[in-house]
């Protein structure tokens, strides 16, 4: 898996998803970026691993999708604006809106309530 | 072609993992996800280390892809069912490869990995080894597959459709939003294309939608029956998922993918490039 941490991957590699457990690689400028990231958890609060979560647009456009790490984290790289993030998972789905700003966004997502 | 001939379910999968003629094929770029549970029996391709040349930006060439499917155990008269992650963007790319190269029966397993896993059906981390083959290809399929001379040609006259999505398309993002942002070429679109986003072919499974909802979608973008069709995104593996579409599932007569996509259109010097939610005019 070198998506997430080689610096010119996202340009020279294709469009899977990047392990989601990886810290933020260098070349990731945050005064530029507007990360959405966070864990889905479950009812009862569990960290749901393997879970897809889709990162919707502000009309409900899909705009990407990762799978969940084993510790539930996901990550996305967007603009600043209203999304939605919705899970899928075997426990259940579950959506969160979101209000993205430059810089990290935390969310959690809860599936299956 | 059609859904009967080039989808199987999940069902049919499932029921046949050990039918003898049948080859699954797990296709990513993550390996680690064949490599953490894959279903029964299915040999991986890794979609840049198998399929790409190792030092130009091209396909691996014809003696490479029968060096290939022979190492991995593919006989010419194999039913080959592809599936992978992401939706099966790249077991759709890994079939537009196979069809490129003149593979007889090839199919993808709708829904990939992602139905397979949401139905909780079993995977395996069991080693997968197949006796070699002697795998002979066919000479590329031009018909299916465009290059940048032919789609700045198409401008205004073809279908082109872009399958990226609308903030791609409109040039305020470069890349998907699980991929960082930072890009060498322009943003934007090729003029006069139409964006059909790859997603709106797929239920939120990853399945297919209906024959009849796809024509429906196609339709109402605006292409035009009896013209030419090219699609392209990024790098060419989520047009392959919207190729296959108009192509297999629908049966549209000339339809090609444009695999260098907007990586290499947007760095193209004197290009016509369009920006913002409109196709634009030619």
């Amino acid at each position: 898996m070198t998506a997430a941490t080689t610096p010119n991957a996202a340009t020279a590699a294709g469009c899977a998803a990047p392990d989601q457990a990886a810290p933020l690689p260098a070349s990731v400028d945050l005064a530029k970026e507007t990360v959405i990231t966070g864990t889905v958890r479950s009812a009862d609060g569990e960290a749901v691993a393997g879970a897809y979560v889709r990162l919707l647009d502000s009309t409900g456009e899909f705009t990407a999708e990762v799978v969940t790490s084993p510790a539930g984290q996901f990550r996305f790289f967007a603009a600043p604006g209203s999304w939605t993030l919705r899970a899928l998972s075997r426990h259940g789905n579950g959506d969160t809106p979101v209000t993205a700003a430059q810089g990290v966004n935390e969310v959690s997502v809860t599936v299956g309530s | 072609m059609s859904r009967d001939t080039a989808l199987v379910s999940a069902d049919w999968a499932e029921k046949n993992l050990d039918a003898p003629g049948v080859v699954f094929v797990e296709v990513d770029e993550d390996t680690s996800a064949y490599d953490g549970g894959h279903i029964a029996g299915a040999v991986k391709i890794d979609w840049k280390t198998d399929l790409q040349d190792p030092v130009r930006r091209d396909f691996i060439n014809k003696s490479q892809f029968e060096a290939l499917l022979s190492e991995r155990g593919i006989g010419n008269d194999d039913v080959v069912v592809l599936y992978g992650g992401n939706n099966n963007w790249f077991a759709a790319y890994a079939y537009w490869y196979f069809k490129l190269y003149g593979h007889r029966d090839v199919k993808l397993l709708d829904g990939g990995r992602k139905k397979w896993e949401l139905d909780a059906r079993p995977l395996t981390t069991e080693v997968v080894a197949r006796p070699a083959t002697q795998y002979v290809a066919q000479e590329p399929d031009s018909s299916i597959r465009a290059f940048r001379d032919e789609v700045v040609a198409a401008i205004g006259t073809q279908n082109l459709v872009d399958v990226r999505s609308p903030d791609e398309f409109a040039g305020r993002l470069l890349a998907p939003a699980h991929l960082p942002q930072e890009q060498a070429q322009r943003a934007g679109h090729i003029p006069t294309a139409v964006n059909v986003p790859w997603s709106k072919a797929a239920n939120e499974d990853g399945t297919f939608k209906s024959d009849d909802e796809l024509r429906a979608l196609y339709a109402e973008a605006g292409l035009e029956d009896g013209k030419d069709t090219i699609a392209y995104c990024r790098i060419g593996e989520r047009s392959s998922h919207t190729w296959f579409v108009l192509k297999e599932l629908l049966g549209h007569s000339n339809v090609k993918n444009y695999d260098g996509s907007w990586t290499e259109y947007g760095s193209l010097i004197g290009v016509p490039v369009v920006l913002g939610d409109e196709p634009g005019k030619a």
